[in-house]
């Protein structure tokens, strides 16, 4: 009797198999089973998800996976977001694009986020990628409208174009004119972000109107309120749409075309945008609300009672982000009235105001945990905090995945009692077991660091401020949490040594920020010198390192793994800790 | 990992006592560990010991900050472009505080009382964690409304920085105080490019108050060479050559109407209210650009605001 073993299947049937696994840590997974299964493993992957672009060289990857039909990379750390990042730091696409355009000719797929694309990156692309069909540039910069008009004019297939959050260069708005006639495959544009001038909108409405697979629109804040009726109307399949400005001189005609246009969006499910809305023309998308699964007013500067009316008719709202306009009374209809509530996103509508402009409070979130029995992720700005309520909350919703709480005033302590918030994050990450990611905020001392590091388990990523007040807190974090793969850190008194202590653990994160803490270069060096797989990036835009002593302070520092070794592209103002560096200067 | 971990060193060197959770060890830990409140801000180096396998525990010797001061207020220092020495950031002529102190200010006074009431939310670089996106837009909608209002925004800076309760209210009403753009700390950010350097920078423009620390800054960004060591910190007094126009490279603007000017023609402040972008451009491609006088710009240039 011939003996079966997995060796035995051929390899057709063993990558039949695997193109059912979609999954990249399923895929390493079964790459790391024997060397056959690596390398049907390799031939076979499409996908791939690189979490830091200097993680790893393009080389490298081109080298292990010959067919990749679809990447997404990210660049700059998360605190690029806030301005914590210089500019000219790093992150550029460039290189990947340049090695990929040999390598891949079939690539459909390109996802970036926080990169630094140029428009010699995007004509690279349009020229490289014949069959590209989805370009996502989220929150990246360093390109004009003349890189779009380029991918307009090349990529026959395009289905999808997003440009969430960026910012681009506006040159010239007839970028849109470069879609050719021909052009009808458009599923998705998300144009949002671009500034005035940018969009021709006769090109707009043209567009529009000869792709009839387009099904999310999202429009830039410059198309007025009364063009919007025209598009829609092109348009009437799409599920998802973002209004441009949503105000207007109130003019009955304007109106009724509105209301009919919306009226007409059977399937519309999703709506953002509102950009300067006026409660006006707010009952035109009513007959839309009770479809809503998604609702973004979070640019929108509707007070109650117009915001709280609004809200109530959308009883099938899975997701909801609003400015602070809604106050504690609108969150309490809010959760009364949409049971079906997963994420919730409050904005502060006046962040640096002495003085609170509207009640908003943690009463409105308490409200929310309580009525909504499917919530799981909150990004919640507010003034007040308590442990009481902290508590409630966390025994309300122990299925929370994502919890970030911004207190305006990063120090506070709970307003009723004065003691620090350390008890009522720990209910957070004592009760939600799934916790991934967790923003904290608010007086805390160590203890909550040593909450979370005994409890917070599943928890991916953290992110501190104005926390904690001994490297006790930052050993905690990094000897407790398991699955930690992102740590940010701003203006907190940790120094070297839970980090020298805790060294091996970085290399099985992706990346650890720390800015204006007290970790000092000799620190750096040392880690520089001893982990070989970790770049330790030290930034300071006062000068280099070893104008200083071994015992300062580094401004900001940036640790990640990474196999492609210290990386060639730094500006002036960020150094390498490596073997060298330590030799060359001290 | 925690098992080997050595917490304590208090009552010399080595072992912790059997670490089998933390909460054993957090009591005896906490007590040598001191929680401080105020001064200094470290808890005794010789008390906390963590050595592990790596070994690369212990030899950090003392950190101090860098600055003259410890105290607790220094470890939640607002680090900012202000903190550059050769930058000097008064915001305001009567004498309101500049933002950087400010904001320590207001640091160190929220850590001494702990749990006391609200201090005011001082202008942290990325606090509260907004993106710049949304930020950009809360601008927006705030320039609106004033290009409404008709606010020229300049004689009108110099209220002091407490005064200047921003009361932005969206609905077209009445803004109770000339707040601009850029005293809102970080959206002063506007972008720089430099002719034959394909990737911008950008830069803000609240940490600069005169035309000769932002050249300075854009000197350092753009023309210092990587491994220059030594003295990077320049007088102020000494003339930078991106405006005297004596250098290959001359400094220009791009003001609200598209207009491309050179950089220093007009007052500090009427020049950040009006700049919407800036462009390192070679001095032989900038003729035809607004001729410059040059006695009023030695003025301006060096008169500290």
């Amino acid at each position: 009797m011939q003996k079966k073993t997995a060796y035995s299947f051929p390899d057709e049937i063993l990558e039949h198999v695997f193109s059912f696994i979609h999954s990249g840590k399923d895929r390493n997974a079964a790459s790391v089973v024997c060397k056959s299964w690596y390398e049907i493993e390799r031939w076979c992957r499409r996908k791939i998800f690189v979490g830091n672009c200097y993680a790893v060289s393009p080389t490298m990857v081109i080298r292990r996976f010959p067919d990749i039909r679809s990447i997404e990379l990210k660049g700059k750390p998360h605190f690029a977001d806030f301005n914590l990042v210089p500019d000219g730091w790093g992150g550029y696409v460039l290189p990947w694009i340049s090695e990929m355009a040999g390598a891949y000719p079939w690539l459909e797929e390109i996802r970036l986020k926080r990169m630094v694309v140029t428009d010699e990156s995007l004509e690279l692309v349009a020229k490289s990628f014949t069959n590209l069909q989805v370009l996502v540039l989220f929150s990246c910069e360093g390109f004009s409208t003349d890189g779009l008009a380029a991918i307009a004019a090349s990529c026959k297939n395009l289905r999808e174009l997003d440009l969430r959050d960026s910012e681009v260069d506006d040159l010239s708005g007839h970028w849109l004119n470069h879609f050719p006639d021909t052009y009808t495959s458009l599923v998705s544009l998300n144009i949002s972000c671009l500034g005035s001038d940018d969009v021709s909108f006769s090109a707009l409405e043209r567009l529009v109107g000869r792709c009839p697979n387009l099904r999310r629109l999202l429009l830039n804040r410059e198309v007025p309120l009364d063009k919007i009726a025209n598009l829609l109307s092109r348009a009437p399949q799409l599920i998802e749409f973002g209004t441009g400005t949503y105000a207007a001189e109130l003019r009955s005609d304007v109106y009724s075309n509105l209301a009919e246009a919306f009226c007409n969006c059977k399937e519309l499910k999703c709506l953002s945008g509102f950009w300067d809305a006026v409660p006006a023309y707010l009952p035109v998308i009513y007959s839309v609300c009770s479809r809503l699964t998604s609702l973004n007013l979070s640019y929108a500067p509707i007070q109650n009672p117009d915001l709280t009316k609004l809200v109530s008719q959308c009883p099938s709202l899975q997701r909801m982000l609003v400015l602070d306009y809604i106050e504690d009374s609108g969150l309490e209809v809010l959760a009364s009235s949409c049971k079906d509530l997963q994420e919730l996103r409050v904005f502060p509508s006046d962040p640096f105001g002495e003085e609170p402009n509207v009640s908003l409070t943690e009463k409105g979130l308490v409200a929310v945990s309580s009525g909504c029995p499917k919530l799981q992720s909150v990004l919640y700005f507010c003034r007040q905090m308590s442990n009481a309520a902290l508590v409630t909350i966390a025994q309300n919703c122990p299925n929370f995945t994502r919890f970030r709480l911004c207190l305006l005033d990063p120090k506070i302590a709970d307003y009723r009692t004065l003691q620090p918030l350390d008890v009522g994050f720990g209910a957070i990450v004592e009760h939600c077991k799934d916790l991934r990611r967790l923003s904290l905020s608010g007086l805390l001392t160590d203890r909550v660091f040593e909450y979370i590091g005994m409890h917070a388990k599943k928890l991916e990523m953290l992110s501190v401020a104005f926390a904690g007040e001994s490297d006790l807190a930052l050993h905690h974090v990094l000897s407790g949490c398991e699955s930690l793969r992102k740590l940010e850190i701003m203006n907190c008194p940790f120094g070297d040594k839970a980090l020298l202590a805790n060294a091996a653990k970085l290399e099985t994160m992706r990346s650890l920020w720390m800015s204006s803490c007290s970790v000092s270069l000799g620190a750096c060096k040392m880690l520089g010198q001893k982990m070989p797989r970790l770049n330790i990036e030290v930034m300071d835009e006062k000068g280099p390192p070893d104008s200083r002593a071994e015992s300062d302070p580094v401004d900001k520092l940036y640790i990640y793994r990474s196999v492609a070794g210290p990386r060639f592209d730094m500006p002036p103002f960020v150094w390498t800790m490596d073997e060298d560096f330590a030799s060359e200067l001290s | 990992m925690e098992g080997e971990l050595v917490l304590l060193g208090g009552g010399g060197g080595g072992g912790g006592g059997g670490s089998s959770g933390v909460s054993t060890n957090e009591s005896a830990v906490l007590s040598n560990v001191e929680v401080v409140s105020e001064a200094c801000s470290y808890p005794a180096e010789s008390e906390l010991e963590l050595g592990l396998g790596l070994s690369l525990g212990g030899a950090t010797g003392k950190t101090k900050p860098a600055t003259a001061t410890s105290s607790w207020g220094e470890c939640g220092r607002i680090l900012t472009a202000k903190d550059f020495p050769s930058v000097v950031s008064h915001r305001t002529k009567n004498g309101g505080p500049s933002v950087s102190v400010s904001g320590t200010k207001r640091a160190a006074e929220s850590v001494s009382h702990e749990g006391g009431s609200p201090t005011g939310i001082s202008q942290v670089v990325g606090w509260p964690p907004i993106r710049a996106y949304r930020m950009n837009s809360l601008v927006n909608q705030a320039k609106s409304q004033r290009a409404d209002e008709g606010d020229s925004g300049i004689g009108e800076k110099d209220k002091p920085k407490d005064a200047l309760k921003k009361k932005l209210n969206y609905n077209g009403n009445k803004i109770s105080s000339t707040t601009t753009v850029n005293e809102k700390g970080h959206l002063g950010f506007v972008k720089v490019n430099m002719d034959g350097i394909p990737i911008g920078r950008k830069v803000d423009l609240n940490a600069h108050s005169c035309y000769q620390s932002l050249a300075q800054a854009l000197e350092d960004m753009f023309l210092r060479s990587t491994n220059s060591v030594g003295a990077e910190k320049e007088q102020l007094t000494k003339a930078s050559k991106l405006l005297d126009g004596s250098f290959e490279f001359v400094l220009t603007y791009e003001d609200k109407e598209g207009d491309w000017m050179l950089v220093g023609d007009v007052p500090w402040r009427m020049f950040v209210s009006s700049v919407r972008r800036l462009r390192i451009m070679r001095t032989s491609e900038a003729n035809g650009l607004a001729p410059r006088f040059h006695d009023s710009n030695e003025r301006q240039r060096s008169k500290p605001i």
